[in-house]
């Protein structure tokens, strides 16, 4: 009975345990393997990113044309052979659109996503280093913008800002920037105590020196967990915002300004491909974006199998 | 503890200042302003404003002065709990809000209780059968519940159960025409809330359940519970009374985040199904650029926010006695 009863949690520790020595890369892509989920993510988002990246060539008709031949009175056209997501009210085709909306969520996500986290980092690392007063003023300045409901923050914030995709990446890694900071101070405070740091600090190691070669690599786990997670929930955000019209302005395509005025046109005239296909774009890039970060985060930190 | 109580109120008064004096500037840094708004309102009525109209108007808004000055003016009647007049409809900003708060927190109050009452069994049943096929299932489910936006799926669900099936309205709180009587009005109120209170619900099932199944997998490994087991408790004794009581522990740390995702999650939802509460308020009142209506809702947020937040460190220190605050 023994053997086979061994948790599956257990078997995977017994099976790294025995796992020869390789190349850290090579360790990486074999447990990163065994996820299914996370591969089949990989693949659909390198799918997105090909079509986002080559949407001049792909898109079957310019994102912004009108064809009231095609949406007869303002009525928006269903799917068909021709056009296989239908058009909006204006005869614009849907699936142009939605590949041209790609690059929207896609710059937005990584773009945001990055600044927060290397501002968080920045000052994360200077809070937990140097303590004192700057810790102090930056946990501050924390405290007050976590005060913030975030979304209500992003649209005063832009409802004052001329809407680009930078503008919007920007504003948004003002409101997030401040959890990654804290998690970095945590792990400072932390590793700032150990050993190692003290050895350095000894032989007379300069303070960026300390923070790049000693704290920063040992706290970069949970920095790339937390970038993971960032992406996905900024491409939500990003779309929200457009939804209700706080995004990039029209004719500009998002996922999300599509869904925009596709409200009254599905009530009106029961366009269910108005709202079916972009909603379903974000939802399916946003659950691919998390099944990789649960699969790298697997592959990163064995010891830490998320329950 | 009182101690600590008092010292967190306190510092609740620099970070809602912070906070204030942030959202002020953000407002003031947009193009166009009130007047702009209402100069816009009054084309749609039919009549021109003059130029010497809008100065008028300017100068009565206090709209010439210097940014700090008009902050000051806007502070010291703030501090006394006067927030001014709405610029929209020019109520004072307190009734606006008193005629839609309530209808926020029905919402919100309703969605929050459905949600915890399925997610958090659901979270225990997971952890309980953690790796069978059914803590998979509720696994994959959590991940496209955190994935999903709400605003798509509250359009979906209207689609479906309001347009297609025709079950449920989809917008408001109440019929325009209701038959005479208890039993017809109470179910319009009731098919009123249906959709509304899904779209909330099905998208926070996900983040609790998650929550509440990781909290419960930490228990069960405890060592009174194999003690609870050794005496020979029956398992539903040991995970309903010992286990579950303990995991909801960590439950009472999100309650300062509840306030932010009702807050987030009403915006969207009343959007929506034009619930006339107050995240509808805040994005008709951005659009109008109804400043002091805006500076209001945000304040009350945020103190929302803090006062969750103090609140679950307190109950978290008198539930787990091994925490201690100085």
């Amino acid at each position: 009975m023994s053997a086979q009863t061994v948790s599956p949690r257990l078997a995977d520790q017994i099976r790294v345990a025995e796992e020869p020595h390789r190349g850290q890369w090579q360790m990486f892509w074999r447990r990163f393997r065994r996820h299914k989920l996370a591969v089949v993510s990989a693949g659909i988002l390198i799918f997105i990113f090909a079509v986002a990246a080559l949407a001049p060539i792909v898109a079957p008709y310019d994102p912004n044309k009108t064809d009231t031949q095609l949406a007869r009175f303002g009525e928006p056209a269903s799917p068909s052979l021709a056009h296989p997501f239908g058009s909006d009210q204006l005869g614009r085709d849907q699936l142009s659109r939605i590949i041209y909306g790609a690059r929207v969520s896609l710059v937005v996500g990584f773009l945001a996503t990055g600044v927060a986290i290397i501002f968080g980092t920045i000052v994360g690392s200077i809070a937990g280093y140097a303590g004192k007063w700057a810790d102090m003023l930056i946990m501050r300045l924390a405290d007050v913008l976590l005060a913030f409901p975030p979304l209500l923050f992003l649209m005063a914030a832009l409802a004052s800002v001329n809407k680009t995709i930078v503008s919007i990446a920007l504003v948004i890694a003002i409101i997030s920037w401040m959890n990654v900071a804290r998690l970095v101070r945590g792990e400072f405070l932390v590793l700032r105590q150990r050993e190692y740091t003290e050895a350095a600090r000894a032989v007379g190691a300069s303070a960026p020196s300390i923070i790049f070669r000693e704290l920063l690599p040992n706290a970069l786990g949970p920095i790339i967990v937390a970038a993971s997670l960032g992406i996905p929930g900024t491409i939500l955000t990003e779309s929200t915002l457009s939804f209700l019209g706080f995004g990039l302005q029209p004719p500009t395509a998002s996922w999300g300004n599509m869904l925009q005025n596709s409200f009254s046109m599905m009530r009106d005239f029961g366009a269910w491909w108005m709202i079916v296909f972009p909603g379903f774009m974000i939802a399916l890039t946003v659950l691919s974006f998390n099944f990789l970060g649960d699969g790298l985060r697997d592959a990163l930190d064995p010891r830490t199998r998320p329950d | 503890m009182t101690a600590y109580i008092i010292r967190r109120l306190l510092w609740m008064i620099p970070i809602l200042i912070g906070v204030s004096i942030i959202c002020f500037a953000l407002l003031k840094q947009a193009p166009g302003d009130p007047v702009s708004a209402i100069v816009a309102s009054s084309r749609d009525s039919g009549s021109q404003m003059t130029q010497a109209d809008r100065d008028n108007l300017r100068e009565q808004y206090g709209l010439n002065n210097p940014v700090w000055v008009q902050y000051y003016d806007w502070a010291s009647l703030a501090i006394r709990g006067n927030f001014g007049d709405s610029t929209r409809s020019n109520q004072p900003v307190w009734d606006v809000i008193k005629t839609r708060l309530p209808n926020t927190v029905k919402l919100a109050g309703v969605s929050l209780l459905f949600t915890l009452a399925i997610a958090l069994p659901l979270g225990i049943i997971s952890a309980v059968k953690q790796y069978s096929k059914l803590d998979y299932f509720l696994t994959f489910f959590n991940f496209v519940g955190i994935s999903i936006p709400q605003f798509w799926l509250g359009l979906m669900l209207v689609y479906i159960f309001a347009v297609e099936l025709g079950w449920f309205p989809s917008t408001g709180m109440q019929g325009a025409y209701v038959e005479d009587g208890t039993w017809p009005l109470i179910k319009d109120r009731f098919m009123h809330y249906v959709l509304p209170v899904a779209s909330i619900t099905l998208v926070g099932i996900a983040g609790y359940m998650r929550f509440q199944r990781a909290a419960m997998l930490e228990v069960i490994r405890q060592d009174y519970i194999r003690t609870a087991r050794a005496k020979g408790l029956s398992e539903r004794v040991v995970i309903f009374k010992h286990a579950w009581r303990n995991a909801l522990i960590p439950i009472i740390t999100l309650m300062g985040y509840i306030f932010v995702i009702l807050v987030e999650g009403s915006v969207v939802v009343e959007n929506i199904f034009s619930w006339p509460g107050m995240g509808q308020l805040a994005v008709l009142s951005l659009n109008q650029r109804d400043y002091p209506v805006i500076m209001a809702i945000v304040l009350l947020s945020a103190t929302l926010i803090l006062i969750g937040t103090l609140l679950s460190d307190i109950v978290y220190a008198i539930v787990d006695p091994r925490i201690r605050y100085d």
